[in-house]
């Protein structure tokens, strides 16, 4: 036998999507007129891509796992922020002292409660709503759309139709300067969460018995159930986290945004899917890429000519279409 | 000999199309069932039945003393059924280590069953970390076969593990078979090549438009050519 025909296949991850950060930032910079501005501007998109990745991470896994296209995800968003304003609003006095870690106990407290909050009306949402549906696409459009109506009139009833301000607590307002570079403080924090966030999804994905499961199931989920594993039970689980990470996006983009308003969800909604089709439906890795690539283009198209801001982002989608039509990381599908 | 397995009036309607009309077959305990017919017989339809995947509108699918006909897929693969789908339904992004981690459900890989199961597909031990889209197709049927065993099962359900294989792969497949018969496994096997179906089966049913319409023993079809010929016509020289 010849060496060549022994040898192993290797298996490597597929790096070329990688390399299209660096080449969209690069891209960017003869464009833009002053190197501060560009660090600036890919800080800023790197935030906006990291909240968005937060966002968006849970529906891609829903869909791949059961192939659920859930309409009513961004109500989730905003449900989190609303809750967010109604613990961090009371909580003035922590979060305009001037102590970080008061600053820091109020911020975490709305997180975790806009978590809990959405992650339980996940639940209810998914057992009510979702389940009567599966496998009924046309139907999971419309009873999720319903879904949404429902959940905007609902933050009327109980927020009132106006728009809140929600100001960032005091230790993360302004920016750390280095020379002429100024990067505000809470893009840090929101890349810090970001990559916190992914990294935990990474681990329990790749490193635990459940995450196992879930990426078999993400495949061929008719395969899971044939090995003995409740593939509803998994689904589940996947759809309370994800709603529970909407609701994290939701805090951390009203804060961003300081502003919260009923609508807020549906308008990241539209780029939570141009990122999940870019990064390949269900597959995470590639909604962390397609998140950061969104962000990016988001920022410089926002600085050179705002009126293309989301025309740029729907162009890019058809270039990696074009170019990968399944997105850029496929999931391998019976 | 006792039956592990027994269908009785089994029904089966997909849609509109009523595949299934009323079949009729047992599994002795212990040994190895073909299960024959030409193309669209319903032999696909009929394991998918057993396993859950498609609901039996009328019919006793007797497992172990219980009727299993209306119980969910998990439910089901818990009884102790492995099943090893025409499509082989082998995870293509998870490695081969992973492939079968999940298949065994009691928790970490038994040692001694892996080495025994190395002896029979070496080519597992060798792309052990690598993601089972990599393998070829005898491979990933290996691995398939290797997934459905790597926990002792009651039965395991094999939907043409030959197909599209090469001559010398079915045969290394005959040897895997031969091997796991001593085991004491009950297998259910689908088959469209007859030579393979005769080197391993003790007793067969055969298929016809979602009917059973013989069933015996291998050897006295075997034995039979006009018998082949009248229940399986001429695919059976098409295959080999
Ligand atoms: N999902 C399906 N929808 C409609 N008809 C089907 C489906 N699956 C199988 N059939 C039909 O059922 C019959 C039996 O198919 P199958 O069980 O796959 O046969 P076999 O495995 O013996 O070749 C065929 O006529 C086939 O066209
Ligand atoms: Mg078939």
């Amino acid at each position: 036998m010849s060496q060549a025909k022994d040898a192993l296949p290797r298996a490597s991850l597929d790096k070329i999507p990688l390399v299209l950060i660096p080449l969209i930032a690069v891209a960017a910079l003869p464009l833009i007129p002053s190197l501060p501005t560009w660090v600036t501007l890919t800080i800023a998109g790197l935030a906006m891509g990291m909240m968005i990745f937060i966002m968006a991470s849970g529906l891609t896994l829903v869909f791949g796992l059961m192939d659920v296209m859930n309409f009513a995800h961004g109500a989730f968003i905003t449900i989190g922020a609303f809750v967010a304003t109604s613990v961090l609003l009371p909580l003035a006095a922590w979060t305009e002292a001037d102590k970080l870690w008061l600053n820091l106990a109020a911020l975490l407290s709305a997180i975790l409660a806009a978590m809990v909050v959405a992650g339980v009306l996940g639940l209810a949402f998914e057992r009510v709503i979702i389940k009567p549906v599966y496998g009924q696409h046309l139907k999971q459009i419309l009873i999720t759309m319903g879904g949404l109506i429902v959940a905007e009139q609902s933050i009327h009833v109980i927020w009132g139709p106006d728009i809140i301000g929600l100001p960032k607590p005091a230790a993360l307002r302004g920016s750390f300067i280095f020379g002429d570079i100024a990067i505000e403080k809470y893009r840090v924090l929101a890349v810090i969460v970001g990559l916190a966030v992914f990294a935990a999804m990474f681990g329990v994905l790749n490193r635990t018995r459940i995450g196992l499961l879930i990426r078999a199931g993400v495949e061929d989920s008719e395969m899971v159930e044939a090995l003995g594993y409740r593939i509803r039970r998994i689904f589940i689980g996947v759809f309370v986290a994800g709603s529970a990470l909407a609701g994290l996006g939701g805090v951390m983009w009203a804060l961003y945004q300081e502003t919260v308003s009923s609508a807020m969800g549906m308008q990241v909604m539209i780029l939570i899917f141009i990122v999940i089709i870019i990064g390949g439906l269900g597959s995470v890795g590639g909604c962390f890429i397609g998140s950061l690539l969104v962000g990016l283009m988001a920022n410089y198209v926002g600085f050179l000519a705002p009126k293309i801001a989301l025309g740029s982002n729907i162009l890019l989608m058809v270039l990696i279409l074009l170019w990968r039509p399944q997105g850029l990381y496929p999931v391998a599908k019976r | 000999m006792n039956n592990l397995l027994a269908l009785s009036g089994v029904n089966t309607r997909i849609g509109h199309y009523h595949i299934l009309q009323g079949v009729d077959f047992v599994v002795p305990q212990g040994g190895l069932t073909m299960l024959l017919g030409r193309n669209g017989a319903g032999k696909t339809t009929c394991l998918r039945t057993i396993m859950g995947l498609w609901r039996a509108s009328a019919g006793r699918i007797e497992f172990d003393g219980a009727d299993i006909a209306g119980r969910s897929t998990p439910a089901v693969a818990q009884l102790g059924i492995g099943y090893v789908p025409e499509s082989m339904g082998i995870f293509a992004g998870l490695t081969v280590r992973e492939n079968l981690m999940l298949a065994a459900r009691a928790g970490p890989l038994d040692e001694r069953r892996l080495d025994w199961m190395f002896g029979l597909f070496p080519a597992l031990k060798k792309f052990w970390q690598l993601p089972a889209g990599f393998l070829s197709g005898g491979q990933k049927q290996m691995l398939a076969i290797a997934r459905a065993m790597i926990e002792p099962r009651k039965l395991l359900l094999v939907d043409e593990p030959t197909k599209g294989l090469a001559p010398a792969i079915i045969a290394h497949m005959v040897e895997a078979f031969r091997e796991l018969k001593r085991t004491d496994t009950t297998i259910l096997l689908v088959e469209q090549n007859f030579h393979f179906a005769r080197a391993l089966g003790d007793t067969v049913a055969v298929m016809d438009s979602g009917r059973i319409v013989h069933s015996g023993g291998m050897r006295e079809l075997a034995e039979d050519e006009a018998l082949q010929h009248k229940l399986l016509g001429l695919s059976l020289d098409a295959h080999q």
